[in-house]
């Protein structure tokens, strides 16, 4: 292992209080990847060194485990990941549109870094988030309906060190590393900004409200409604 | 006319509504109080007896999931969420868990005092980040306020929660893959039996229940069995949260009894987006077989679907007009499976590996007439022969399409070409290319 004695000490510290999260030592493998990738940007060979030699694992074991998961890379990551969602219904809503044109704009392709380091590239599979396609997660915060202008708008937001907001998450998209920290169980403090819900997520909800219907939690405490009342006894 | 009922999405959009303050301001932790004063088992007799079943696609009675534990022997058991939330289509646990996380946070604690566990999971997918933040944020606040840890409000009942991440793979949505992946391993499945309520988490008595099944659980708790069985249909009982995404007007989140059809949700919608129409949907997810505008009228209750020929799943109701090319659309989840599929058993590695190839060949134009045949047989080769249902599902979409549309994949084969104009299903104008 090659890293500096501070940032071990600081590894191990870190892993200790993960691996206390759990019964089992080997639980707190998945998120001690995720904190390595926190340090170096990707799944390194010391963070294989370091994950075996804490959870007293083998090299092998820890290395099946990292190359079974989407999230951990093999390569240093850009600072950003884009991930435009290119399953089904996202990527025929234009997701697919949105990943050319990132691809033309930036000059990689899939899962492929750009030469300043970053940007990486990624086609992701569905991030639930259907109902407000096309998706985009920037280092796994959303960016939703987006379009291919919209999208370049954030590449160049972020490339620029402008302000750069997600649709549902904090005030500015942080860094890969950053939002591995926070992955490995680390709080970061950001979880009072952004939203409560888009406007997709409540749209039921509002429509309930506007008929003057059953409304619950209006009327607090949940003291039970008769629920479509007026259903039921039709149906009789 | 059903008419809609937010219970679960009651809170959502409201100022701060994560916070413990606007929870508890909404009648959040009532049910709590009382499920503390109850006996255990009585909270699981008034479960079973609500008919509440699981939200997570399956639609296995919870209650009746929680009474499979065997006895107590002393040992540790434990309550695993499954917020793995990754069906495609399927977006309602997300935002629950982001608008509204005491919710999930108070069933969790009902249902660990009910099975006598101390020391709960909730299996977060990690590409959600700001989720993960909601969720801790909860269990911190709920820690302080003495609703978690040792001796709960008094009661004596001690519960830990850990909230977990995974890392990007679909298959650990699967409970023993689940299970795996928690345990610091591969998510890949395990042989059932044991089931996890005999040998689940670290081989212990474990129940892995959805995000939304948990989130009813103080509903039920609080208004009772009786009340929960008036909503929806006498056996899918309850609310439940349809999610409806793609062609239509205003895609979202509505949350109402069970045994809506597709034509009401449609109307609440808006309609299919404007100048189009319905060519086909997927009523539970991109597992379960497509529906045309002829299945508009099925109630979208457990059983109505499953004798209407696909399954409920996840209300996860995908809509695609007239533009959509099903073949790409077919392929385009072929491509997920192949690419989700986690490689253990023979049939799903490999079947949806060829499926894919095949289908993306008659996509690109190069398809053969033989083709045909051989998306009819290979599906055969995996339903039913692959290890979890991941392999049973992935065929659904195509092997229904077939039966739907057969002419589309001949005419790709006949023209050595795709017919459709992928640029008119997007949903920004072409213009802004």
């Amino acid at each position: 292992m090659s890293y500096a004695p501070e940032t071990l000490r600081a590894l191990k510290r870190d892993a200790s209080q993960i691996m206390a999260r759990y019964p089992s030592p080997r639980s707190a493998l998945l998120p001690m990847l995720h904190l390595t990738q926190s340090i170096d940007g990707y799944v390194s060979p010391d963070a294989i060194a370091f994950c075996a030699e804490t959870l007293d694992l083998t090299a092998s074991e820890v290395s099946a485990v990292a190359t079974f998961y989407s999230q951990f890379k093999r390569q240093p990551n850009g600072q950003y990941t884009l991930g435009v969602c290119i399953t089904s219904l996202c990527g025929l809503m234009g997701g697919d549109a949105i990943y050319e044109r990132l691809s033309e704009y930036l000059g990689v392709g899939n899962d492929q870094t750009t030469d300043d380091g970053l940007f990486t590239l990624e086609k992701i599979e569905c991030n639930a988030a259907c109902d407000y396609a096309p998706v985009m997660m920037v280092n796994w915060e959303f960016f939703d309906n987006q379009t291919p202008t919209s999208a370049v708008e954030v590449v160049e937001a972020l490339r620029a060190g402008r302000p750069c907001r997600p649709t549902r998450g904090p005030d500015q998209v942080p860094t890969f590393k950053e939002v591995s920290r926070t992955l490995a169980g680390f709080d970061d403090g950001l979880a009072n900004q952004g939203p409560s819900a888009g406007a997709p997520s409540v749209v039921g909800k509002d429509l309930a409200a506007a008929q003057g219907g059953t409304s619950v939690v209006a009327d607090a405490a949940g003291s039970a409604p008769a629920p479509g009342a007026a259903d039921k006894e039709a149906d009789k | 006319m059903t008419a809609l009922m937010p219970l679960l999405t009651s809170r959502w959009g409201n100022p701060e509504s994560w916070t413990l303050k606007a929870y508890e301001a909404t009648g959040g932790y009532e049910a709590l109080a009382a499920a503390l004063k109850m006996e255990p088992a009585a909270i699981i007799d008034t479960v079973k007896d609500s008919g509440l079943r699981g939200r997570g696609g399956a639609g296995f009675p919870t209650g009746v999931k929680w009474s499979f534990l065997p006895p107590p022997d002393g040992g540790p058991r434990y309550l695993v969420v499954n917020a793995d939330e990754s069906e495609p289509g399927t977006c309602k646990d997300i935002p629950l868990m982001m608008a509204d996380p005491h919710s999930l946070l108070e069933g969790v604690i009902i249902t660990s005092f009910a099975i006598g566990c101390h020391h709960a999971f909730i299996y977060l997918r990690g590409e959600v980040v700001h989720v993960y933040r909601r969720l801790l944020n909860a269990v911190r606040e709920a820690k302080q306020a003495g609703l978690l840890g040792n001796n709960i409000k008094g009661s004596g009942f001690d519960l830990e929660v850990t909230v977990h991440t995974g890392a990007g793979a679909y298959i650990c949505g699967e409970e023993t893959a689940l299970l795996d992946s928690l345990e610091g391993r591969r998510g890949q499945p395990r042989l059932k039996p044991p089931f996890p309520a005999v040998a689940g988490l670290y081989a212990r008595p474990t129940v892995v229940n959805n995000v939304e099944s948990i989130a009813s659980v103080p509903w039920i708790v609080k208004n009772g069995a009786d009340w929960w069985k008036s909503i929806g249909t006498e056996k899918s009982t309850g609310v439940a949260i349809y999610s409806l995404s793609g062609h239509v007007e205003r895609p979202g989140q509505y949350e109402a009894p069970l045994g809506i059809t597709m034509r009401e949700l449609l109307e609440l919608a808006g309609g299919v987006r404007q100048g189009h129409q319905l060519k086909f949907w997927m009523p539970g997810g991109s597992s379960t077989p497509m529906f045309t505008p002829e299945q508009l009228d099925v109630p979208l209750d457990y059983d109505s679907v499953a004798a209407a020929g696909s399954m409920l799943g996840t209300r996860a109701l995908q809509c695609f007009d007239e533009t959509v090319c099903v073949v790409r659309a077919v392929s385009r989840w072929m491509d997920f499976y192949a690419h989700e599929s986690c490689g253990k058993c023979t049939p799903c590695r490999e079947g949806t590996f060829w499926l894919r190839s095949v289908l993306r060949r008659i996509e690109a134009g190069g398809g053969r007439p033989e083709d045909m045949q051989i998306l009819q047989d290979i599906p055969k080769s995996i339903v039913g022969r692959a290890f979890c249902p991941l392999g049973d599902g992935a065929p659904s979409a195509l092997t229904s399409s077939l039966k739907f549309f057969p002419e589309e994949y001949a005419r790709h084969i006949e023209l050595g070409a795709c017919p459709f104009d992928h640029a008119a299903s997007y949903l920004f104008e072409a213009v802004t290319l």
